[in-house]
């Protein structure tokens, strides 16, 4: 289906499909097998400007909107979203400098992630700190000059590989959703460290570790925006970060329905090939109405965003949610229609559907992304 | 360091057809790419670019559409662009071809080396960048692998051979012909895609670059094309397998039916 890109974002299509087609896709089964990160193509992306793209142009950036980086992440996520996940999480660690940051800590961060030349992590997630982001237990304690920061956050994608984190820290627990903070946190920050890689289902080329501080002491000005106002950060990040998500959704769709047709084109049981049987036809053809419907719903929320930054918690949800269980329905369906082949390593599929399954946990699990649609809708109606 | 790079624009090797009636390349509807020896020549000069300074011109001889591949090179890192194009030039061979970039590197102006691909993918002949060395009475080398160490008085490179690889070292100026073992082309980077939209391509015509009639184009040209053709279609083929007795009795088999 044609969406009239614009000349620019081609553009991002383009160079976004090369390094799949050239870099990612030859490359994807070994990253998986051997659950190695893939810096060398993370630094190509970050010399043709594909790190730039939600950075604005002061910063080193191209200025991008939500759409064009769901164009970008669309493309990466049709070759292996565990590179794409590595991506998308260095522009999920930066969103809160872009949201709330300083002059000068955007000036010191932004160009350097721009070049693709350091990476960001964003530090949530907790042992009791899941879909509850009210559980985290990290504290932060303003000493002199400096903030002592203590806790462990857990699954943090790119921990170990990142130069860059912005991490949630409780500052004030009597202030209870006003009470956190964020703060930057650089690699080799004194009380700092990372714990060993996280075994995983999928997306095994992205590194995902625990962050561990312990009397971790960072100067003051590390802190993001003003104290307090951390949860409001992180949810306007997420808020930001997940359209980015649904495109991986879409790339994995487009990925399992571009495999699953042309096996079944080739695959001959019967005298025919498989194409030819209805009962194919038919899961194929709800393959690629269910990819179409998710893919329109992506790209007119993530334009819905970039013209109204104020208004996109609910369309956020909606199309993280449409996209990505689509994404683990049509992959699961690409397994189905390549029966025995479809479950081997061999193909591409099987590694497909178990990195499918993250999207539907990540970022919000989608149950959490129903909880804020529902909430919004109850908002909108109790105005009414 | 002012390096030129010489480019060309080469119909996709993956979708090359003659036309069964005249025997010529059949040009419509197949894509257009850059020479992908050429690609690791952009490469190479950039990379030099990068580390010791200076500009990177590419040059081209071709039709209008030639400016896709020049543009291309730009959003790879190359500075300027310079397209030399003129129905005079039609029919051109490898000779008149070197006569004309030359003068085109001429009109350019100073530079210290030139890269070109090792040879272009439809015509095969490896013939252009040491004829452009001709041409301009500089030493050429070819089948570049490496260049081991750059710096503004001279190059230690390898030079690719059957059975290993010379080292070598040279001044400037010299023309270097490269292999695609020197690199890997990068990606063109989002920026570089908009700077090669807005860069403006000189286009230069065999009267811009002061060429000689009676050099250039089918008249310029000791080659001429007097027949093109595809091999003719190999027969029914089959591998016979077994033991030589087995073998033996399968052949006589076959050539029973011809008895």
């Amino acid at each position: 289906m044609d969406y009239f890109l614009t000349e620019e974002q081609s553009m991002i299509v383009e160079i976004a499909k090369q390094i799949t087609d050239e870099q990612i896709i030859p490359k994807r089964a070994e990253l998986d097998e051997k659950d190695e990160f893939p810096r060398e193509i993370l630094e190509n992306m970050g010399k043709a400007d594909l790190f730039g793209v939600p950075i604005p142009e002061e910063y080193g950036g191209f200025g991008g909107g939500c759409f064009d980086i769901v164009l970008a992440l669309e493309q990466l996520g049709r070759g292996c979203i565990g590179v794409a996940t590595a991506f998308a999480a260095s522009a999920l660690g930066i969103y809160p400098i872009l949201i709330a940051g300083s002059e000068e800590m955007k000036q010191k961060y932004l160009p350097a992630v721009a070049a693709g030349k350091k990476f960001a992590a964003f530090g949530l997630t907790e042992a009791n700190a899941g879909s509850d982001a009210s559980g985290i237990q990290t504290t932060a304690v303003l000493d002199g000059d400096e903030w002592v920061v203590n806790g462990t956050k857990q699954w943090i994608t790119n921990g170990g590989e990142a130069q860059i984190y912005t991490v949630i820290a409780i500052t004030d627990r009597s202030k209870g959703a006003r009470g956190a903070s964020i703060f930057v946190v650089e690699e080799g920050d004194p009380g700092f460290s990372c714990g060993p890689k996280e075994k995983k289902m999928g997306i095994r080329a992205s590194s995902t570790t625990e962050l561990i501080f312990k009397d971790c002491r960072i100067p003051k000005e590390r802190l993001v925006g003003r104290k307090g106002t951390g949860f409001i950060t992180v949810m306007k990040t997420l808020d930001s970060s997940r359209p980015g998500i649904a495109a991986l959704g879409l790339g994995i769709g487009q990925a399992c329905i571009d495999e699953a047709t042309t096996y079944a084109k080739q695959r001959i049981q019967f005298k025919k090939p498989i194409i030819g049987f209805q009962a194919v036809q038919h899961i194929l053809a709800d393959m690629a109405i269910q990819l179409e419907a998710s893919r329109a719903l992506v790209y007119a929320s993530a334009k819905h965003i970039d013209a109204h930054p104020k208004d996109m918690s609910k369309v956020s949800s909606m199309c993280k949610v449409m996209a990505t269980d689509m994404a683990m329905k049509v992959s699961t369906d690409a397994v189905q229609v390549m029966g025995g082949y479809g479950y081997m390593r061999e193909y591409p599929v099987e590694k497909m559907m178990r990195d499918a399954k993250i999207l539907q946990i990540y970022e919000g699990t989608n149950q959490v992304q129903r909880n804020v649609i529902g909430q919004e809708l109850n908002k909108e109606y109790s105005r009414k | 360091m002012k390096i030129v790079v010489c480019i060309k624009q080469v119909p996709d090797a993956k979708d090359v057809r003659l036309d069964p009636v005249t025997n010529t390349l059949a040009r419509e509807g197949v894509q257009s790419i850059m020479n992908p020896y050429d690609q690791h020549a952009v490469e190479e000069a950039v990379r030099l670019k990068e580390e010791l300074g200076g500009t990177v011109t590419v040059l081209s001889m071709g039709p209008p559409q030639a400016e896709d591949v020049l543009r291309q090179a730009i959003s790879c890192g190359a500075d300027n662009a310079v397209l030399v194009s003129d129905r005079a030039f039609a029919g051109a061979d490898t000779w008149a071809t070197s006569y004309t970039l030359a003068k085109a590197v001429q009109k350019i102006g100073d530079f210290d080396l030139i890269l070109c691909g090792k040879q272009a993918i439809d015509g095969d002949t490896a013939q252009v960048g040491p004829g452009l060395a001709i041409q301009l009475d500089i030493p050429f080398v070819t089948c570049i692998q490496k260049i081991r160490e750059a710096t503004d008085k001279e190059l230690v490179m390898e030079r690719m051979m059957d059975d290993g690889y010379d080292v070598l070292a040279a001044g400037y100026p010299i023309l270097l012909t490269v292999v695609k073992d020197i690199n890997n082309p990068r990606v063109p980077s989002l920026k570089g895609k908009m700077r090669a939209k807005k860069t403006e391509i000189l286009v230069l015509s065999a009267a811009d670059v002061g060429a000689d009639p009676a050099k250039i184009g089918l008249a310029g040209s000791p080659t001429q094309v007097v027949n093109v053709f595809p091999p003719p279609p190999r027969g029914e083929r089959a591998l016979l397998t077994g033991s030589i007795d087995e073998q033996v009795e399968q052949l006589v088999e076959k050539l029973a039916v011809y008895l």
